[in-house]
């Protein structure tokens, strides 16, 4: 036999051979369009998102601080999601109500009882899932300070607007970060309603969509939160 | 006469394609992420030649309003990118399957970077605080993901160059990432 009718054979059985493999690589693409949608996501990926999350909760730590800027470097901040922002809110009734289902606690705060805990003020980037970031001082006290108070050993933390029109779900690890704050001032001024006044969550360990404006509930629990944008097809853990 | 002459291994056509799969993977879902922000151009001032990417794009590949259904695929995806980049990088490396000669050693060598790049890049926009040292060291967060778009033009003009490349070597060199073997060209014996 010549090297070149070997050759043919050989073709024939390599094309054939690599035609079943497209194949099958266009029917898993296929196969994973298909399945049965978890919270938006066909399930595998949703299951992938949740093995990366558990990679990066090992990875996490209260000292992997997210880097801090000149204030030169602020920029008027962009309004971005007007979710849970309703317009019938009385800004003068409000308190935020903090409740734990683990310890079955309950407390009321006013903005006053929040500013005096102690002030921390940071100059970080927030960065929008939608890919833009922009540096921002924020001003507020650790969300720690409430975790301390009524939250131990929960661990989760869920957040809500008084509307409960937009919510969030954290991990503790998350919440008791050393910049995760419950801010009432952006860069040097009160906070206006479109930024969340009077009290807003900014945390540069998380995307923006879990820097909830308006907060009106605090919820320590074990199971995980409900989270308004994990519903709809982005990761729970939204992690930077 | 022509002879038959092994050219690539199953490991390397193996990496090869499924390389090339998993790369439009992660290109399809990039552009479904990267619409959500759509920044870049070339251009000079308020002079702009071309937009990344125009309205017609968008709408022919249907790739608007899908960011999350994107960043899911997108870090599905990246663990098949870097470990099938690892093996394939690893085992040309191993099996010393270095024969090509200058321009063209230079062009892969180039590629392997950029796939290393990509990776780096993109890990320091997916954990910007937790890997906050990465990120600072490519030029911060705005800057890393500008990075990450320009590897991935990068690849697609290095995908145009190489099909030019593939077709002028014709359907002997083509075939050989197929079935592993080609026919090389050997004077006859002497005094046949």
């Amino acid at each position: 036999m010549t090297d070149e009718k070997a050759m043919r054979i050989r073709s024939r059985r390599s094309f054939l051979k690599a035609g079943v493999a497209a194949l099958g690589g266009v029917g898993s693409f296929h196969w994973l369009r298909t399945r049965r949608h978890d919270d938006g996501v066909p399930w595998p990926l949703r299951r992938v998102l949740e093995t990366n999350e558990q990679l990066a909760r090992e990875y996490f730590s209260a000292s992997h601080l997210a880097p801090t800027f000149p204030e030169s470097m602020v920029s008027p901040p962009r309004e971005n999601g007007g979710e849970g922002l309703s317009r019938d809110f009385d800004i003068r009734s409000w308190t935020l109500k903090v409740v734990s289902s683990v310890h079955s606690r309950r407390l009321e705060l006013t903005l006053d009882d929040i500013k005096r805990l102690p002030r921390v003020e940071m100059v970080t980037e927030l960065h929008c899932i939608e890919g833009w970031s922009q540096v921002v001082h924020w001003t507020g006290a650790r969300l720690s300070n409430l975790v301390a108070e009524a939250g131990s050993d929960a661990r989760y933390v869920g957040m809500e607007t008084p509307d409960g029109g937009y919510y969030v779900g954290l991990d503790i690890a998350s919440a008791v970060h050393p910049q995760t704050l419950l801010c009432y001032e952006m860069n040097g001024r009160e906070l206006t309603p479109e930024h969340g006044a009077p009290l807003r969550l900014a945390t540069p360990v998380k995307y923006g969509i879990k820097n909830i404006k308006r907060i009106g509930t605090v919820h320590f629990t074990n199971t995980r939160p409900p989270d308004f944008w994990a519903e709809r097809g982005h990761d729970w853990y939204a992690g930077l | 006469m022509k002879k038959l002459q092994s050219r690539h291994a199953l490991a390397i056509r193996c990496f090869h394609w499924i390389n090339f799969a998993v790369l439009a993977v992660m290109i399809w879902s990039g552009l479904l992420i990267y619409w959500a922000n759509d920044v870049y151009r070339i251009g000079i001032g308020r002079f702009t030649l071309f937009k990344f990417f125009p309205e017609s794009f968008y709408s022919t590949f249907n790739i608007g309003f899908r960011l999350a259904e994107g960043m899911s695929w997108h870090f599905t995806f990246m663990w098949l990118f870097a470990i099938n980049g690892f093996l394939y990088i690893s085992y040309t490396i191993f099996s010393r399957d270095w024969r090509y000669g200058g321009i063209q050693q230079f062009a892969y060598l180039t590629i392997i970077f950029m796939g290393a790049g990509s990776l780096l890049t993109g890990l320091a926009v997916y954990k910007p605080t937790q890997l906050a040292w990465l990120t600072s060291l490519l030029g911060g967060y705005q800057f890393a993901r500008f990075e990450h778009f320009w590897l991935t033009v990068g690849y697609a003009l290095f995908f145009c160059v190489h099909i030019v490349q593939v077709t002028r070597a014709g359907w002997n060199n083509f075939r050989s990432m197929i079935t592993g073997y080609e026919l090389v060209e050997v004077e006859k014996p002497s005094g046949d």
